[in-house]
């Protein structure tokens, strides 16, 4: 088993404690918009598909690791852009009267 | 500037954008910091991107830069549709991220086949299979609750077999090409299988289950993204993969325990099939129904008034009627509260979202846990669109489909009002005996307009 494999484990393991420890804490409230924003974060993977396409090493690894770049950053964008419009929408009877 | 000494700027780089995700799920534990947490994450996503464009690898810039203008050209529409089609807005994101798993894990596969070890291999085909798997499960489910495909489960004899052999199919290639990594005409066919398996997946789960539904994708889509991290020994896409993964997990964990059932159940149960035939055996019962003004008389009389809202409400658009009719109940001193149930609507948190863009304060908002005691001293419960959780048979009848399933407790105040088109069961064809109840009354119309008239005699009132 590769060392990588290990020391990845690790941090995945780790990231999911944090994950599961912050995000019980969201309220109901806000499950929709944690699912868009995760949906952003997750779009992450573009850095991957930007190496991808970027190395350009066949015709074909160029034209999915492109497709893939598309794909994530309209979810980074789309999904920052919906989770603040959505998080606006939110105010306390307070708030709304002054 | 020394291309080892450039490698570790961009390992920072990443390193401060895992800390952003995270204060960024951390802000979001209130609705006073959650724009923070936007904001965090988009410095966090900026910055890995930014660096990613100077690593040294990306040896042109063409085949990048227009994938990302093409990417913001399609996001920012995404990102600006109406609050009721972000479940669908919701499904579409997820399939678009497992399609972006799975090409680069595809691209990976083509990239190193002669060097792939089988462990290798072995990260890939899975990693390719759940993301291929969740893409067009995912579009499925956008199709549905676009209603370009039908909501109602779809079904036929010896489904679950099929779609689990396709599954072993899938799995079984993949055995396959760990055994021989090189054998490249099985890798292509392994996608396809998987992608078909996607479809059957999601094609016989109906509307109702689609809050579920959405969050198991959700999940699936994070631990791809954190499986193309260990194929590509990326930490950023380990940690943001957990994370989201995590998050759709937990957002299951809840739906499933709101309606009390398992996730095979949900994913395999066929919902809606049995029923039908138990809602046909109910004998004739009388139900009292009342017109708006009746209504309108008795909600201005009572001092506390819970409303229920439910997928119903998100189909009639009557969210901005809601709204008139809470400014105008609080206006008379009543004290109007809604009650949220975790799997009303399409996805999780459907109903707050509708509720909070028709600008009804968020401290109005109250969980399913939190107001259930509270029915008691309830005066009008006033139930708009939502039906099977209300149901009290979930308490009382073993024989129900939906006996055990946690639900509002709106039969235990002192009068119940359902606005709803008619007697016909709901979606998944289960009786109601709350509307047989000697304290409820039935109004029968379309939820808007119902929810007009009564505004407009309550206007005509004082």
């Amino acid at each position: 088993m590769p060392a990588d494999f290990i020391s990845n484990l690790y941090v995945f393991i780790l990231a999911g404690f944090v994950g599961f420890e912050v995000i019980k804490r969201v309220s109901p409230l806000l499950h929709t918009p944690l699912m868009s924003l995760t949906n952003a974060l997750d779009a992450i993977v573009v850095v991957a598909a930007i190496i991808i396409a970027g190395r350009h090493e066949t015709r074909l690894t160029t034209i999915l690791g492109a497709i893939a770049v598309a794909a994530s950053f309209s979810n980074m964008v789309g999904g920052f852009v919906i989770t603040d419009r959505m998080l606006r929408m939110f105010k306390s009877g307070r708030s709304k009267q002054s | 500037m020394s291309e080892l000494a450039l490698q570790q700027y961009l390992d920072f780089a990443y390193i401060a954008a895992v800390v952003l995700f995270i204060l960024s799920l951390r802000f979001l534990s209130s609705p006073t910091t959650a724009r923070m947490g936007v904001l965090a994450g988009e410095i966090g996503a900026a910055l890995a991107v930014v660096a990613t464009l100077f690593n040294p690898e990306v040896a042109q810039y063409k085949w990048v830069l227009i994938p990302l203008i093409i990417g913001a050209g399609v996001g920012i529409p995404l990102g600006m549709v109406h609050m009721t089609a972000v479940p669908q807005r919701t499904a579409l994101s997820h399939a678009f991220g497992a399609l972006s798993a799975a090409m680069i894990g595809i691209a990976e596969y083509y990239v190193g086949t002669r060097s792939v070890t089988r462990f290798q291999m072995g990260e890939i085909a899975l990693e390719v299979i759940i993301g291929s798997l969740t893409f067009t499960g995912s579009l499925i489910a956008a199709g549905k609750l676009q209603e370009i495909l039908p909501q109602r489960p779809i079904v036929y004899r010896g489904q679950n077999i099929v779609s689990l052999s396709v599954l072993a199919a899938a799995l079984g290639l993949a055995v396959a090409l760990v055994v021989n990594p090189s054998n490249t005409l099985l890798f292509p066919i392994m996608v396809i299988v998987a992608l078909i398996f996607g479809m059957l997946l999601v094609t016989p789960i109906g509307g109702a289950d689609m809050p579920t539904v959405i969050s198991l994708l959700n999940s699936y889509a994070g631990f791809s993204a954190a499986l193309l991290g260990f194929v590509l020994n990326s930490k950023v896409l380990v940690v943001a993969g957990a994370l989201d993964g995590s998050s759709g997990f937990i957002l299951s964990v809840i739906m499933c325990k709101a309606m009390n059932r398992s996730f095979t159940n949900v994913m395999f149960g066929a919902f809606g099939q049995v029923q039908a035939s138990a809602a046909a055996a109910q004998e004739e019962r009388v139900v009292r129904s009342a017109n708006a003004e009746e209504a309108a008389a008795i909600l201005s009389a009572a001092n506390k008034v819970v409303i229920v809202p439910g997928y119903g409400m998100a189909v009639a658009q009557a969210q901005h009627k809601v709204r008139e009719l809470y400014d105008s109940l609080t206006k008379k001193g009543v004290d109007v509260r809604f009650a949220i149930h975790p799997v009303a609507g399409r996805m999780p948190g459907h109903m707050n979202v509708l509720l909070a863009e028709a600008d009804i304060p968020y401290d109005r908002l109250i969980e399913m846990d939190e107001i259930n005691g509270d029915f008691p001293q309830t005066d009008v419960a006033l139930i708009i669109g939502a039906n099977d959780v209300t149901n009290p048979a979930a308490r009382t009848d073993q024989s129900s489909p939906i006996f055990g399933m946690p639900i509002l407790d709106v039969d235990k105040a002192h009068s119940v009002m359902v606005i709803k088109r008619s007697m016909n069961p709901g979606f998944a064809g289960i009786d109601n005996p709350l509307y047989y109840l000697d304290q409820t009354l039935m109004l029968f119309g379309d939820a808007k307009q119902f929810v007009g008239a009564i505004v407009r005699e309550l206007g005509g009132g004082h």
